[in-house]
């Protein structure tokens, strides 16, 4: 069973949010929705669970019974504790009973909340908070889980343990698709989507889109900014030419997935710049 | 300095609401004291009964507006046109005296009468005229005592607080906090949503309701003399309505303050124009007709008429049927609006609950 979004365009009002966009979730494999802030990454996943209307495309998702999903906001009631936030999560979905009990405790001592099972949500850290967040989502094993920028203002360690639940989860067999502001987190995906203003302009493995830089790309040890299009790399400059010749002086260098996104912006503001001029 | 002042005006400016409520208060409250906030009553509804009722409601000066003259009624026909609300003042002529019975649940109006009724007696003495004298006679508050009266509106003011503000909030907070979303993704019907997140508040305005009710009989005397049942009815009626104002409330307000100020502007109209405390019938005709749109008045029709004077069923349909209405109105367009938040996809594909469910558009 496959799900996903296919073609899927939103628009509100006079602005297209996303523009024939596709996303597939597939089972016991994680992907990555990959954008800036107003990238339409958001807007993404909401149509993939169905709290937005595709105004056209094609959706396909699980019963609401099969979906975990945390918003951006994490979704949880502050001003209860953590194990009434728990209670009402477990009893939406038909949790009940030793069975509950035993996946919650399970779960909560996993990502390290167990002692705190008393303590109001909203007197929790940012971090602890979106490990409640996925961990609930989590606790009635959905076949497909989708989660908004879980990472986003975590600290490292508290990443690291958000991003072993999420593997964890897709190990077990669930669909994970996950948004991220951070290029580095798509390396954990099998596959990537990069939104950039609604639109997608790349999308596959990491290795896939790694492969798929267009034109020259290398690296100008020091000294002025190189002509052409380049950015500074620790004291180096990177160098991406689209016509597939790289200014002198420039090393030629096989792109790693952090230039590929990149080099994939830049790509596609130059395409944007070249049909505006068309126009 | 300047440079703050800009800033705040600016700031105003994309206030609508603020603006709004900055420009429609002052409006209002001159419309309410201007017009609305009157103690003195320039009309009493009279109904005049006995063999003389003819001679007698000619002689009546304002304020008596007289609605109805029969010579063949009697004192329980008049006494019955006061329990129903269809007049304040019955004149039953005929006896050795005449009897003027008022309503004691309409104060302003009463003192009007009284004092009118005095006077009338001075010039009778100084003239000599043959009129018999008038005996008067308070019909269901004979003390005239103002927390008999206040305490019936003050439970429909409880029913509105509780149904427009708090259930607003509540919503509110879920949209604010981002668990909306949740509860959209969630295996719940939209119905289960909405009826989980009004359900309690209308089981805590009906403990709210009782308990006024009980303390204002305890602590104030206010007596109970109608059919419970009855008023149960009007305050679930009304306090129907005073959700669908909250969810409505709820629906177009992005935070908590949003949804104040809205709530605000939906609850003090009601308290300054419904009869709760200016009478209805004193206010001028031009603005009379906004007591009649809000629910409130409805409502206090009811609880004094039950509370007080044991109104029954059949006189008060006319307002459970006008709550009735609004009910299914505010409510229905209430739920509609939630039910999009909640359900954006689920409109028109039907249920989406189904596994695999294909979600296909043009």
């Amino acid at each position: 069973m496959t799900w996903g979004v296919e073609n899927a365009t939103v628009v509100f009002g006079a602005r297209t949010a996303l523009a024939n966009v596709s996303l597939r979730a597939v089972p016991s494999t994680v992907s990555i929705v990959v954008g800036g802030d107003g990238a339409g990454k958001s807007t993404l996943l909401r149509a993939l669970v169905g709290l937005v209307r595709l105004t056209s495309g094609i959706g396909q998702r699980p019963a609401k019974q099969e979906i975990g999903y945390v918003p951006a906001t994490a979704g949880l009631y502050v001003d209860l504790t953590v194990d009434e936030n728990v209670a009402f999560s477990a009893a939406a979905y038909g949790l009940r009973g030793p069975e509950l009990a035993k996946r919650s405790k399970a779960l909560l001592e996993r990502i390290g909340i167990a002692g705190v099972r008393g303590r109001l949500v909203g007197q929790l850290s940012g971090g602890m908070q979106r490990k409640l967040a996925v961990g609930m989502a989590l606790l009635h094993r959905p076949a497909m889980l989708v989660l908004d920028e879980p990472t986003t203002g975590v600290d490292p360690v508290s990443r690291a343990e958000l991003w072993r639940l999420i593997a964890g989860a897709a190990a077990e067999g669930s669909a994970v698709v996950v948004a991220t502001t951070y290029v580095d987190e798509a390396h954990r995906a099998s596959a990537v989507v990069l939104l950039e203003q609604g639109r997608s302009i790349a999308t596959g493995s990491p290795s896939d889109i790694m492969a798929a830089v267009p034109g020259a790309f290398g690296v100008v040890a020091s000294g002025e900014q190189p002509q052409g299009l380049s950015w500074r790399w620790g004291t180096t400059w990177r160098v991406w030419a689209p016509t597939r010749e790289l200014p002198t002086g420039a090393t030629p260098l096989q792109p790693d997935f952090e230039d590929a996104v990149m080099i994939a912006a830049l790509a596609d503001e130059q395409q944007r710049w070249a049909d505006d001029g068309a126009r | 300095m300047r440079a703050m002042i800009v800033k705040e005006f600016r700031q105003l400016k994309r206030d609508r609401r603020t603006l709004a409520l900055l420009i429609v208060l002052p409006v209002l409250l001159l419309v309410v004291f201007g017009y609305a906030a009157r103690f003195d009553v320039s009309k009493v509804t009279t109904v005049v009964v006995g063999p003389d009722a003819a001679t007698v409601a000619r002689d009546l000066p304002a304020p008596f507006d007289v609605v109805e003259i029969d010579p063949a009624g009697d004192r329980s026909q008049a006494a019955s046109r006061i329990q129903d609300g269809s007049a304040v003042v019955g004149v039953v002529t005929g006896g050795t005296q005449i009897v003027a019975l008022l309503d004691g649940t309409q104060l302003f109006a009463v003192q009007a009468a009284e004092s009118t009724l005095a006077r009338m007696a001075q010039e009778t003495r100084t003239v000599g005229s043959a009129t018999p004298p008038v005996s008067v006679q308070i019909l269901y508050n004979p003390n005239l005592t103002t927390a008999w009266i206040m305490i019936p509106g003050l439970t429909g003011l409880i029913l509105l607080f509780i149904g427009t503000l708090i259930t607003s909030l509540g919503i509110v907070r879920e949209r604010q906090t981002g668990t909306i979303e949740q509860l959209a993704v969630m295996p719940f019907k939209p119905w289960d949503v909405i009826f989980g997140k009004i359900i309690p508040y209308l089981l805590l305005a009906a403990l709210d309701l009782v308990a006024i009710v009980v303390i204002g009989m305890v602590l104030f005397g206010v007596p109970f003399v109608g059919n419970v049942a009855t008023f149960a009815v009007g305050a679930l009626l009304f306090l129907l309505v005073t959700l669908g104002m909250g969810v409505l409330v709820s629906t177009v307000s992005q935070n908590q303050g949003q949804a104040i100020q809205l709530a605000i502007m939906f609850v003090v109209p009601q308290i300054l124009l419904s009869g709760l405390i200016f009478p209805v019938s004193s206010m001028a005709g031009g603005v009379q007709w906004i007591a009649y749109v809000l629910p409130l008045k409805y409502f206090i029709d009811i609880s004094r008429g039950v509370m007080l004077k044991a109104t029954p069923l059949t006189a008060l349909w006319g307002p459970l049927v006008v709550l009735a209405g609004m009910a299914v109105v505010v409510l229905g367009l209430a739920v509609l609006r939630f039910r999009r938040d909640l359900a954006p996809s689920a409109r028109r594909e039907g249920a989406a609950a189904e596994p695999g469910v294909p979600e296909a558009a043009a």
